[in-house]
């Protein structure tokens, strides 16, 4: 039976996850523009408004007053859909995040199943929108992503299945809960953190896996064609795309909510575990960052080779030792 | 791995440097004093102005930006009727100063100009003539040239020099 407080609950749950998601994924407009001015001796957008946090307003009313422009000889239909396709999948996956303990929107027994899933349909918007230009950068931006998506998807399932072996579990909450139990895993789990990271970095095209893109190539990769609040959707969609991976790594290899209580109880510890949650996820958001400050972007050759012939061993013998271990212990 | 770590660390490094950006409005960057901006007509130190109306700089102007009209005055004294800059054309190259041979053109170090009409990037002389005498003080174009008065030539008044012979490579 369902009560009315249950679904009051649900529908709290559920605007706060979008509301946060959204505000941090536009917020991050601002926050990778002054982060990476910082790393390169500049100040970054400081003018609009106190620290210039009102750019990322003034960008949207700009993105909102261009043009929404259809090239001629694009598929149309397609040409629209592809990045709403991207925003979509991003937020389904914040449906099974844990934001602290028994609060998340869906805590589904295959919850890590339904992320590998989500992302692997984010592909599509890519694809798709690359395809429905009728460019040949947006193609060729398309047809790098789906090959890198697919290439790197392999080794991310398989960098977690090391989490998955050792809580017993594919729910978001019992890997979590085993972190408070033992350890956080990126001790045990040192090798799949590492993996998991250079996959998600991979999934969500950030640099230096941003060959999708490839301002210097491809002139915007994929999304060449698009203009106004289209591109903003691609934007913000790879914005998500950071903020769920960051807090990926945070729920699965860093405890998630966990942290120190300081004796609180009831509704305040929950609400020190979700702001534990965010100063880790945030961590992560700036380290994303500073790969993009930091690194160059790797040949697309290297990129395939270094994916399949480093990562996937390397994700499967961490699965091989992982399950080894596994097995002798549980004796 | 171990030189991917360190460009992290170099790259950290770099959140504490001294910032290159200038704030300019609140924070004026430094012109030296030959930056080449707003022109201005000088005046020598008698207050009189320099400029003799020889269309030099008119000439030497590669975007044509100046334009004037010499006129005399009464003790047939050459000076410009009116004296025009079109700044929207205006490259501040430097050449005006260059060609002038009474010092009264200069460039100075200013280039706050900017106008929300165009016409008003065109400088009258009113707008371009300052009451002191530019980068170069206690300069007076007439002291050194002579001067030609109704009845008297170049060096004939007393206790006057012949003029130079500006055509002769003697000394």
């Amino acid at each position: 039976m369902i009560s009315f407080k249950d679904i009051v609950a649900a529908v709290l749950t559920v605007v706060g996850v979008l509301f946060v998601a959204l505000t941090i994924a536009a917020g991050l407009i601002w926050v990778e523009r002054r982060l990476l001015a910082v790393w390169q001796d500049r100040y970054g957008p400081n003018r609009v408004g106190p620290l210039g946090l009102f750019q990322v307003l003034a960008d949207t009313i700009k993105l909102l007053a261009k043009e929404d422009w259809i090239p001629p000889f694009a598929d149309k239909p397609v040409f629209v859909i592809a990045p709403a396709i991207v925003m979509i999948t991003v937020l389904f996956s914040f449906a099974v995040l844990p934001v602290a303990r028994n609060i998340v929107i869906a805590d589904l027994n295959v919850g890590l199943l339904y992320f590998l899933a989500m992302s692997s349909m984010g592909v599509y918007s890519i694809v798709l929108g690359g395809w429905a230009s009728d460019n040949k950068y947006s193609l060729l931006g398309a047809l790098r992503a789906s090959a890198q998506m697919i290439s790197y998807e392999v080794f991310m399932g398989l960098s977690l299945m090391g989490v998955v072996l050792v809580a017993g579990s594919f729910k978001l909450s019992d890997v979590v809960e085993w972190q408070d139990r033992n350890v956080w895993f990126v001790l045990p789990q040192f090798p799949g953190f590492v993996l998991f990271l250079i996959a998600g970095i991979a999934e969500t095209r950030r640099l230096p896996f941003d060959l999708p893109e490839a301002d210097s190539e491809l002139v915007a990769g994929f999304h060449s064609e698009y203009s106004g609040m289209k591109f903003g959707m691609f934007f913000v969609g790879e914005y998500l795309g950071v903020t769920l991976v960051s807090a990926l790594i945070a729920v699965l290899f860093f405890g998630g909510w966990l942290g120190p209580v300081f004796g609180l109880a009831g509704w305040a510890r929950t609400a020190l575990g979700i702001v534990w949650l965010l100063v880790k996820t945030f961590l992560f958001i700036g380290f994303f960052i500073l790969l993009r400050a930091a690194l160059p972007r790797p040949r697309f050759d290297q990129l395939m080779s270094w994916g399949w012939k480093w990562m996937l061993p390397l994700a499967l013998a961490n699965l091989l030792v992982t399950g080894a271990v596994v097995m002798t212990m549980s004796k | 791995m171990l030189s991917l770590l360190r460009t992290f660390w170099e790259i950290l490094k770099h959140t504490f440097r001294r910032r290159v950006t200038v704030q300019y409005p609140e924070e004026k960057p430094y012109l030296a004093p030959r930056w080449r901006g707003r022109i201005i007509l000088s005046r020598d130190p008698d207050g009189e102005e320099r400029c003799v109306a020889c269309y030099l700089c008119a000439v030497a102007c590669p975007v044509d930006c100046i334009s004037l009209q010499a006129t005399e005055d009464k003790n047939g004294r050459r000076y410009p009727e009116f004296f025009r800059i079109n700044f929207s054309r205006c490259i501040f190259c430097g050449f005006c100063e260059e060609a002038c041979p009474t010092y009264a053109i200069q460039l100075t170090p200013d280039f706050e100009m900017g106008e929300y009409k165009r016409q008003n990037l065109v400088y009258e002389k009113e707008d371009l003539l300052i009451s002191g005498p530019g980068k170069y003080p206690g300069y007076n174009f007439w002291r050194v040239a002579g001067v030609e008065i109704g009845g008297k030539g170049k060096g004939d008044a007393e206790r006057e020099d012949p003029p130079t012979d500006v055509r002769s490579l003697l000394p």
